[in-house]
């Protein structure tokens, strides 16, 4: 795989948007799961296929927006999401898992109200929905390195607050933390790394990425840092055996990532029952 | 402007929708003081703290802290916080004891501005004054409650403050460690620490505070805890709503 990175274009953005994915991915993903998130990934990631449905029906009706990028559709409806999400879980403060579903549903429903708009599906969307190697742009390496990056920073800025905030948010409001903003800056972030990551994985598959290797990671780190680290470290781990073994045997790579994302947590799970005996 | 006094309560009331949980509550709080703040369940003890600590605005009445009206109070670094859900933390969560502690000094470090070696120093002596030097490195969840319980005063003393809230921090410890802790509270309040401590157990508190307020809505007392003890049964009793004999809890 390694001499094909070098020899074809769309092997190196598969590559490099992996990376960036597998970085950026579980970096947010550990501040999810320990705050109980998980499933928002999961409903961000169908807002955000509304969205790219939304941006190939568009192309295909209107020849000025062909030229378009249906993944900053993509990104925009996930943003409005992560906003409503927001919102209803203000609205049913003691059902906070209720805003989910709803968002869940909602970005189902359009999804596939554009898609029969559109006559159905396209290669294209396909891709979308389970990942494709061959269909990472330049663009999208760009898009997956800055928004790879605008995670690094905000973390990097806020993560004395964002750690109060997981671990005990009534301390946090205390404190002075202004934690309405924090946790708004967080789920933007959140719905602009799916959207952003929806080439390599797809639709379907994201917020695995994002919850496996912390599952794995939090059953070993003594520390939230180590947290991160080991999240960061098998999410990368997974991405670029996912890819080798994808390249090699033909698969989807998607699927692969995510394949070798679950072998890691069996392992570490398996390893960590190994040492307690 | 700073008058000695550390907490100023003046006709606070405040409604949860039409229900009244406060009516014209007035208590100040000096330097130097260990106030038990107690009352009987659903009494407003928890609500009046919240108002306190600026969550909660009282629908009338004004509070000052350190002098200083609370809405343009801005040093919270000085108040020190351990709430009643302290201790039902998330026991998956993979925090070290200095992590957790650490994040006491977010009121005081500010954006922009990561922990410096001075912060860890501090710290390190949070942990010390709770007698947890040696298990800084440890998960959090590895430790025994009364353990837990002391990692939270540790974070409410990383800041350094003058001014240390305590919502029933004893729920879920163990009897043996629920004396050692009062021992503790009493420690940091003779090193100078002003201390109030919110709980419905009349009978641990009354021998180890300096001050006492019953709450029940109203304020149906404030004076130094030997007065309280003075009241008899029959007064408390009438003030809890039931027949109650306090007991003190020697250990």
């Amino acid at each position: 795989m390694w001499e094909a990175i070098w020899q074809y274009e769309f092997l190196r953005n598969a590559f490099v948007a992996g990376v960036l994915t597998g970085f950026a991915a579980p970096l947010l993903g550990v501040f999810i799961v320990v705050r109980r998130l998980s499933l928002i990934a999961d409903a961000l990631s169908h807002v955000t296929l509304a969205g790219i449905a939304a941006g190939l029906l568009l192309g295909s009706s209107a020849p000025a927006a062909a030229s378009w990028n249906p993944l900053y559709i993509g990104m925009g409806f996930s943003v409005a999401g992560s906003l409503f999400v927001e919102k209803l879980r203000a609205v049913y403060r003691h059902y906070e898992e209720l805003a989910i579903p709803i968002i869940l549903s909602a970005g189902i429903g359009l999804s596939v109200i554009f898609i029969s708009m559109a006559n159905g599906f396209t290669t294209d969307l396909f891709s979308y929905l389970f990942g494709s190697v061959s269909a990472v742009s330049r663009a999208d390496v760009w898009t997956a390195f800055a928004v790879a990056a605008a995670a690094a920073m905000v973390i990097l800025t806020f993560y004395k607050e964002l750690f109060l905030l997981s671990f005990d948010e009534e301390y946090a409001r205390v404190s002075g933390v202004r934690t309405k903003f924090i946790h708004f800056l967080f789920i933007v972030l959140v719905a602009l790394v799916i959207a952003a990551s929806m080439r390599i994985v797809g639709v379907l598959l994201i917020s695995s990425l994002m919850t496996l290797p912390v599952a794995a990671s939090i059953r070993i780190a003594k520390s939230f840092k180590q947290a991160i680290g080991l999240s960061i470290l098998f999410g990368e781990l997974a991405v670029i055996a996912g890819l080798w073994a994808a390249y090699e045997l033909d698969w989807a790579p998607g699927g692969t990532i995510v394949i070798v994302a679950v072998a890691i947590l069996l392992f570490v799970l398996g390893w960590k029952r190994g040492r307690q005996r | 402007m700073e008058n000695g006094l550390v907490v100023q309560i003046e006709d606070v009331s405040f409604r949860y929708e039409k229900e009244n949980v406060l009516e014209h509550v007035s208590l100040t709080v000096p330097r130097g003081a260990f106030l038990g703040l107690v009352g009987p369940n659903g009494s407003g003890k928890s609500t009046l703290l919240k108002c306190v600590l600026g969550l909660l605005k009282p629908n009338s009445g004004r509070i000052f802290l350190f002098g200083e009206p609370i809405e343009s109070f801005r040093e919270w670094h000085r108040i020190g916080f351990v709430s009643q859900k302290a201790n039902s933390f998330n026991r998956s969560f993979p925090a070290t004891v200095e992590e957790v502690a650490a994040s006491g000094l977010v009121a005081k470090r500010g954006l922009f501005r990561p922990l410096t070696h001075e912060d860890r120093r501090t710290v390190e002596a949070a942990l010390a004054a709770v007698g947890l030097s040696g298990l800084a490195k440890r998960n959090i969840a590895e430790l025994s409650g009364g353990q837990q319980q002391r990692v939270f005063i540790a974070r409410a003393l990383a800041s350094k403050p003058d001014l240390l809230i305590l919502d029933e921090p004893t729920v879920g410890v163990d009897a043996r460690h629920v004396h050692e802790f009062y021992e503790l509270l009493g420690d940091l309040n003779r090193r100078g620490l002003t201390l109030i401590l919110v709980t419905h157990d009349i009978g641990t508190i009354t021998d180890r505070v300096t001050d006492i307020a019953c709450l029940n809505k109203r304020l149906y007392f404030h004076g130094k805890a030997e007065e309280f003890e003075h009241l008899g049964n029959e007064a408390i009793s009438q003030f809890y709503g039931h027949p109650l004999h306090v007991l003190s809890h020697e250990h």
